[in-house]
């Protein structure tokens, strides 16, 4: 069963609309995490469901019940804010044991579980400092602590690695996908980093302008953008407009070349998305298209090469292998690399569609 | 070579501190060793400790300055609080400060104004049947013109704690299950409580030594040591014994700030 609705849910601050029309339902003890740019609306869905603000419409149910207007202090669910937000004037023992004394908890219990929370984070042994003695890795890990040892049904994280440098960020994303599994709490957090999402999560809510552009497992979302935003937000890609010639084909400069996407009315005007890891340099001879290579870009593990191909299109191409600036050269790809997008279309349609030929190919 | 930059730098503030700082309470204190003929002696803090009349002054002095701090404080803290929450809190706080910028004097003439026989409030009280009241020189207006004037002094350090907490603070705590009232003792109050003492010491030690408000709104009913020093200066000229309470208020003071003092740091939530 879902332990979260959203159901048609609005929000607005005077005239300016964050969110127009949000509907998900989260299950319990999944990863989500809700991705988008900043302005999007994210952090506001996530306000939502903390209590810090109230929908102006819709309706948000928790475990069945309405929770629109319940105060923030009486829902399950915590939070780990994006400054940590950990109290000052107390220790790291206490800030730990704030929710629980709160519950007027034994003491016994209170010092048990902050020990077991403090181990969680890998902070044992850590209980008596003070905050100022703390790194901001391990004010974040506190503040991941603070938040478990309620045990709350849903913990929300607010872009809660984003303070945090390359290298711990790496480090906290694997560390928080254990957490979760070990845990089993539904973690719903809201990063605008795709690469983040990508490696976290069972499931990613992209949001765009106060609405859900697409939602799905990492793998689908990236293999499967819905639309050129999705595309576009979604790693890197060659967005380029194109024509349908029929099921299993599609026009690229008035070029054929066969692809996986069908269901699609013939002539239609659609725009195909090309992963730059997919594109491969060959030949001329053996290309499907030509190019001249502009920039080659070294990367450490690959190199980002920019062509214009004889149309005048630009692609990207990330490649292992080094090439020349100046270059003739072609480049080539699988059918299933193409992935044809239409416009207008939705998540419901789009699902529609894959089922219907998909069950005609096997 | 630098070190001798920052000397030449800092020579006119040392000079400050020494003429204006340094200098009065070096004077202060030896003056308090002599008595009427300029003989050195400890009669006067003798005289001090052993005179019913002073002692009271003393204990009326630190106790009319507890009433004022007392009712600053729980005026001020609301009133900083809300202005916390205004979107047009600057200009809020403008209107608090305002009023520092006019004279003292002219503060406390506007207030004979307002309580006097014939002052705004006894004709509005006349005017709806209720007669004359006697409003000046009582301890009442006493204290509530000094508090009316120590106001911004205790509003200001509150209210900048208060806007110095990070908003994602109170949201934690709620989140964490407190209620609004859990967060301000538990979250709030802590993170006030130096602004809190910053403006006690900031009304408290000014406040024991008021000489004027004294006068002129407790009609010297209310003598404090403030009055008791102007009396030894101006009128008895006993300069001595002026200096000796003088040095009694700067000990006092030193108290009060020690112990306001809060430097000590973390720990248990009570």
């Amino acid at each position: 069963m879902a332990i979260l609705k959203f159901e048609g849910v609005k929000k607005q601050f005077g005239d300016n609309v964050i969110l127009k029309d949000i509907n998900f339902e989260i299950e319990e003890g999944k990863f989500y995490t809700i991705l988008g740019p900043s302005g999007s609306g994210k952090t506001t869905i996530l306000r939502l469901i903390a209590g810090f603000d109230y929908p102006n419409g819709g309706s948000i149910y928790f475990a069945g019940k309405q929770i629109n207007q319940l105060p923030a202090n009486q829902r399950q669910v915590n939070t780990v804010f994006q400054d940590y937000a950990l109290f000052p004037n107390l220790n790291v023992f206490e800030n730990i044991a704030f929710g629980l004394r709160l519950k007027r908890m034994k003491k016994k219990e209170i010092q048990l579980r902050v020990q077991e929370a403090l181990a969680l984070v890998h902070l044992a042994g850590y209980a008596h400092r003070e905050l100022d003695e703390l790194s901001g890795g391990q004010k974040q890990r506190v503040a991941i602590a603070r938040a478990i040892v309620n045990r709350p049904k849903v913990l929300l994280l607010d872009e809660a690695l984003s303070a945090l440098d390359h290298k711990l960020r790496k480090e906290m994303q694997s560390e928080l996908r254990q957490l979760q599994r070990q845990l089993g709490i539904t973690f719903i957090f809201v990063t605008h980093d795709q690469e983040e999402a990508l490696a976290m999560s069972d499931q990613i809510m992209i949001i765009n302008e106060g609405l859900i552009e697409q939602s799905g497992s990492p793998v689908d979302i990236y293999d499967e953008p819905l639309n050129h935003f999705v595309a576009d937000f979604i790693g890197e890609s060659n967005i380029i407009p194109a024509t349908m010639v029929r099921d299993f084909a599609v026009a690229i400069n008035g070029k054929e070349f066969i692809c996986v996407d069908a269901g699609i009315t013939p002539g239609e005007q659609v725009e195909v998305v090309l992963r730059p890891e997919d594109l491969d340099i060959t030949t001329v001879e053996k290309g499907k298209l030509t190019a001249t290579v502009d920039s080659q870009l070294f990367r450490g593990v690959d190199y980002q090469i920019m062509v214009h191909d004889t149309d005048g299109h630009e692609w990207k191409i990330n490649s292992i292998h080094k090439t020349t600036v100046g270059k003739q050269i072609g480049i080539t790809f699988d059918p299933e690399d193409i992935h044809v997008m239409r416009k207008n279309e939705t998540q419901a349609e789009f699902d529609a569609r894959l089922e219907s030929y998909q069950g005609v190919e096997a | 070579m630098s070190e001798k930059k920052h000397l030449f730098f800092a020579l006119p503030y040392y000079l400050w501190l020494a003429l204006f700082v340094i200098a009065p309470l070096v004077l202060i204190f030896y003056q308090s060793f002599l008595n009427l003929h300029g003989q050195f002696t400890v009669q006067n803090y003798l005289d001090f400790a052993q005179s019913s009349v002073y002692l009271k002054m003393t204990f009326n002095s630190v106790w009319y300055a507890f009433l004022i701090t007392g009712l600053t404080l729980i005026i001020a803290y609301p009133v900083a609080y809300i202005i916390a929450q205004f979107k047009s809190r600057d200009f809020w706080l403008a209107l608090v400060i305002l009023p520092t910028w006019i004279n003292l004097l002219l503060k406390t003439y506007a207030f004979i104004g307002i309580l006097g026989e014939k002052g705004s409030i006894n004709t509005f009280l006349r005017f709806i049947g209720l007669g004359s009241h006697q409003l000046l020189f009582t301890d009442a207006s006493f204290i509530l013109v000094a508090a009316y004037i120590e106001l911004p002094f205790m509003i200001l350090p509150i209210y900048n704690a208060i806007v110095a907490i990070k908003p994602s603070l109170i949201n934690a705590s709620l989140d964490l299950g407190a209620s609004r009232f859990q967060t301000f003792r538990r979250v709030i109050w802590p993170l006030t409580k130096n602004g809190v003492a910053a403006g006690i010491q900031a009304v408290f030690i000014p406040s024991l030594s008021l000489f004027m408000i004294t006068r002129l709104i407790g009609g010297n009913r209310v003598i404090t040591l403030g009055t008791a020093i102007e009396e030894h200066f101006l009128t008895t000229q006993n300069w001595g014994m002026g200096s000796t309470i003088g040095v009694v208020l700067v000990v006092a003071m030193l108290i009060v700030m020690l112990l306001t003092d809060d430097s000590k740091k973390g720990g248990r939530a009570k």
